[in-house]
């Protein structure tokens, strides 16, 4: 009895000892959540969803403070990929913070800035170069079609223009087949 | 021809001696007897050559040209930019005119930038063409560097620059260089012309890219159908010193010009999903290309001008072309008679893979081997697509060996990860699926609009992620210019303060001295003298004086 007991006593010793190895050797950080939900928000920065950017976003949504369907420029894709990852139900987009629109990016009408640098200091990816009372001007490339260095220039020279597709970005569209829809999938 | 169920495991290389069947696959109407014995034609200079760019797979040219500038033919007009790019030539002599976005032969319909010339009709060099190489003492990667030069790209449809394919062969060991000149579709017949027409240029080009790949072994694909061109071949090889090339039939079975297809019918072996025929010690070239690298190692010419199949019921004078590369649609058609009244749809490319264009003022590029104007009786407008009955034919054909229905399913509700998982990327867009299933659903542009969808999701992942570089160093520029300013304020105001400690031991040592002035004035002797036997006046004048130093000690 008392060997028996002392033998499952070391054994489990042993494998406890040996688990709390393990645990501590093949350690493994888990991607925290939040990081999860900011790799799949657009990164426009623009503030709709009511925080400071995609990153505040992302934290609010983990904390359970926000809900996934405040972001315009992700649209239904986004709410989707959300709603995947944390296990919820997609939502429609929440019009009281905008509409969802195909990318935008903005150009500054050089003729008109006078070089207040008031949307340098808005841009929040450093798109717009320029210097005081210099002319300003956007790096096409790198503006994510926030729209924040609108509302601060004095004299209204910043303009939306949608983006052109070209053949290198085209998307074949889907055939317009309605009949496809009939069955569903088993 | 035996079957392939058997011939999992793989055949030695070196003998070749039986074929294999790749799965599924369709017997085509070839629809090339006319054009399969119309001489290549050629089709001149015309007025204006439109040269896009972007021809091949990769990124686009850089021009090196300007509005006005005079050039000759065969000169550099645009570099490659990257590793995977390539050079553009003017194909004929003249004056750039302009520098601009024309459309161009794409699916979408949209304008592209091209270099356009006004040709001069001179069609002249700058200079006399360079003495041929002796390529069989010029190292793989010399001979690498003037494809390069010339601009090569695949030449059977999918335009991979060449250069990049064969540096392949300086990574692994290839065990076979492969020569597809299997036309890919039917009404095709450029290939088979070249070879019936050009045999002996075609052999010294295929035993450049030997030199160039340095292969065990070498097989000219050609299909069942090509008797003619086999017999061109096979005597330029006898005229030649034998260097191991074999000419082989395979059967005509569409898709058996697709690589994979031809690399799985010649050794019995696979590609890897989503790898390159390289992965298995196999580099497979077109047959025009093999024309091109001759040209360009011979007659020292780069990539100027290439073979273009007119044809199909809505053309006059069905022909082949030797057409300059940037040659208008238009002006094809017009050397081929013009269309018939019957003309309904124009199609770049071959009736399975080609897509409908919607005018004719598009350029020829580097990678278009057909024309083809169809009438409503040769191919009717598909009817309505009716729902998918689950008959399981597309499966049956799918030479890629996928399952057409569940990528359809997935594709149709944009469900791109699974599509993914069920292999989209291999899917080669043949068409089989779509040609056998009776509820005539566009299957082919399912899968084309899933893969363009994914990559487009791909850019915009990396856009997004660039996104949060940029702004994350944005904010961490911001949090240390503050951090900055508020070190210096901290530092400012200590330096204030231990100033200010100064500046009262300075007072303190003024109010010190003004006590010592004081106390010694009270000390000092202040008896007034000469006081004695003063007058009245006098007196009086002194009184007012004490009074009024009094007042004004007092108001001190």
């Amino acid at each position: 009895m008392l060997t028996a007991l002392i033998a499952l006593g070391v054994l489990a010793a042993l494998i406890g000892l040996l688990l709390g190895y393990a645990a501590i050797r093949f350690h493994v950080d888990s991607d925290p959540v939040v990081d999860q939900i900011d790799a799949l928000l657009p990164q426009t920065q623009c503030g709709q969803c009511t925080y400071a950017g995609c990153r505040p976003y992302a934290e609010a949504i983990a904390a359970g403070e926000a809900d996934i369907n405040q972001c315009p420029p992700g649209g239904d894709a986004t709410i989707q990929a959300l709603a995947d990852l944390l296990g919820k139900d997609p939502k429609p987009l929440n019009p009281e913070h905008g509409e969802h629109t195909e990318k935008t990016v903005v150009i500054i009408d050089e003729q008109v800035c006078i070089g207040c640098t008031l949307c340098i200091q808005a841009c929040p990816v450093d798109a717009i170069v320029g210097a005081a009372k210099q002319m300003h001007t956007v790096i096409r490339s790198e503006c994510t079609g926030c729209d924040l260095c609108i509302p601060p220039c004095p004299v209204e020279c910043i303009h939306i223009v949608a983006l052109q597709p070209t053949i290198r970005n085209w998307v074949w569209p889907l055939p317009a087949d309605t009949a496809a829809g009939d069955l569903q999938h088993g | 021809m035996a079957e392939s169920a058997t011939s999992f495991s793989r055949p030695a290389v070196e003998s070749f001696e039986r074929l294999y069947t790749f799965h599924g696959g369709l017997k085509l109407p070839g629809h090339r007897e006319v054009t399969a014995k119309q001489p290549i034609q050629s089709a001149g200079v015309p007025a204006m050559l439109v040269l896009p760019l972007l021809q091949h797979i990769g990124e686009p040219a850089k021009s090196l040209v300007q509005p006005g500038d005079t050039v000759y033919k065969g000169q550099l007009i645009a570099r490659q930019s990257g590793a995977i790019s390539a050079n553009l030539h003017a194909s004929s002599s003249g004056t750039v005119i302009a520098i601009e976005e024309r459309p161009v032969a794409h699916p979408s319909g949209l304008q592209a930038p091209c270099i356009i010339i006004e040709t001069d009709g001179l069609d002249r060099y700058r200079d006399e063409p360079a003495a041929a190489l002796d390529y069989s003492r010029m190292q793989p990667g010399e001979l690498c560097d003037h494809i390069r030069e010339a601009g090569i790209v695949g030449l059977g449809g999918a335009g991979f620059p060449t250069q990049v394919k064969l540096a392949c062969s300086e990574r692994s060991r290839i065990e076979l260089l492969l020569i597809n000149a299997v036309e890919c579709e039917p009404y095709i017949a450029c290939d088979n012309r070249l070879m019936q027409e050009h045999a002996t240029e075609v052999i010294e080009g295929v035993r450049i890219l030997q030199r160039a790949v340095q292969p065990d072994s070498c097989i000219i694909a050609i299909e069942d159908g090509m008797a003619a061109a086999e017999e061109a071949l096979r005597s330029a090889l006898a005229t030649g010193n034998e260097t191991g090339i074999r000419v082989t039939r395979v059967p005509e079975i569409y898709p058996s010009g697709g690589e994979r297809q031809l690399i799985k019918v010649l050794t019995g072996s696979e590609v890897p999903s989503q790898g390159f025929p390289a992965d298995i010690g196999i580099i497979c070239q077109n047959v025009g290309t093999a024309a091109a690298v001759y040209n360009a190692v011979i007659k020292r010419q780069p990539l100027l001008s290439r073979i273009v199949t007119v044809t199909g019921d809505g053309i006059a004078e069905p022909q082949n072309f030797a057409t300059l590369i940037g040659t208008p649609v238009s002006h094809l058609v017009a050397c081929a008679g013009g269309y018939t009244q019957d003309v309904e749809r124009l199609l770049i490319g071959g009736p399975m893979m080609g897509y409908a264009v919607s005018h004719d003022d598009i350029p020829v590029s580097k990678t278009i081997n057909c024309i083809l104007a169809v009438s409503h009786e040769e191919m009717p407008a598909p009817p309505p697509a009716q729902p998918c009955i689950r008959c399981g034919k597309c499966t049956v054909v799918c030479p890629a060996d996928l399952l057409p229905q569940q990528l359809y399913w997935y594709a149709h509700s944009n469900n791109l990860d699974a599509a993914q998982d069920y292999n989209l990327f291999d899917c080669i867009e043949c068409g089989c699926c779509a040609y056998v299933c009776p509820s005539h659903i566009p299957l082919v542009q399912y899968y084309r609009h899933a893969k363009t969808e994914i990559w487009a999701r791909e850019k915009q992942t990396m856009a997004s992620d660039h996104a949060r570089q940029r702004h994350e160093a944005r904010l961490s520029r911001l949090d240390r210019i503050k951090q900055e300013r508020e070190a210096r304020m901290a530092k400012k105001k200590q330096a204030l303060s231990s100033d200010g400690g100064r500046s009262d031991m300075k007072k303190a040592a003024i109010q010190a001295a003004l006590e010592r002035v004081k106390r010694k004035k009270q000390q000092a002797d202040m008896t007034p003298k000469n006081v004695d036997n003063l007058t009245p006046e006098q007196q009086r004048l002194i009184a007012a004086a004490d009074k009024r130093r009094q007042h004004k000690d007092d108001t001190e």
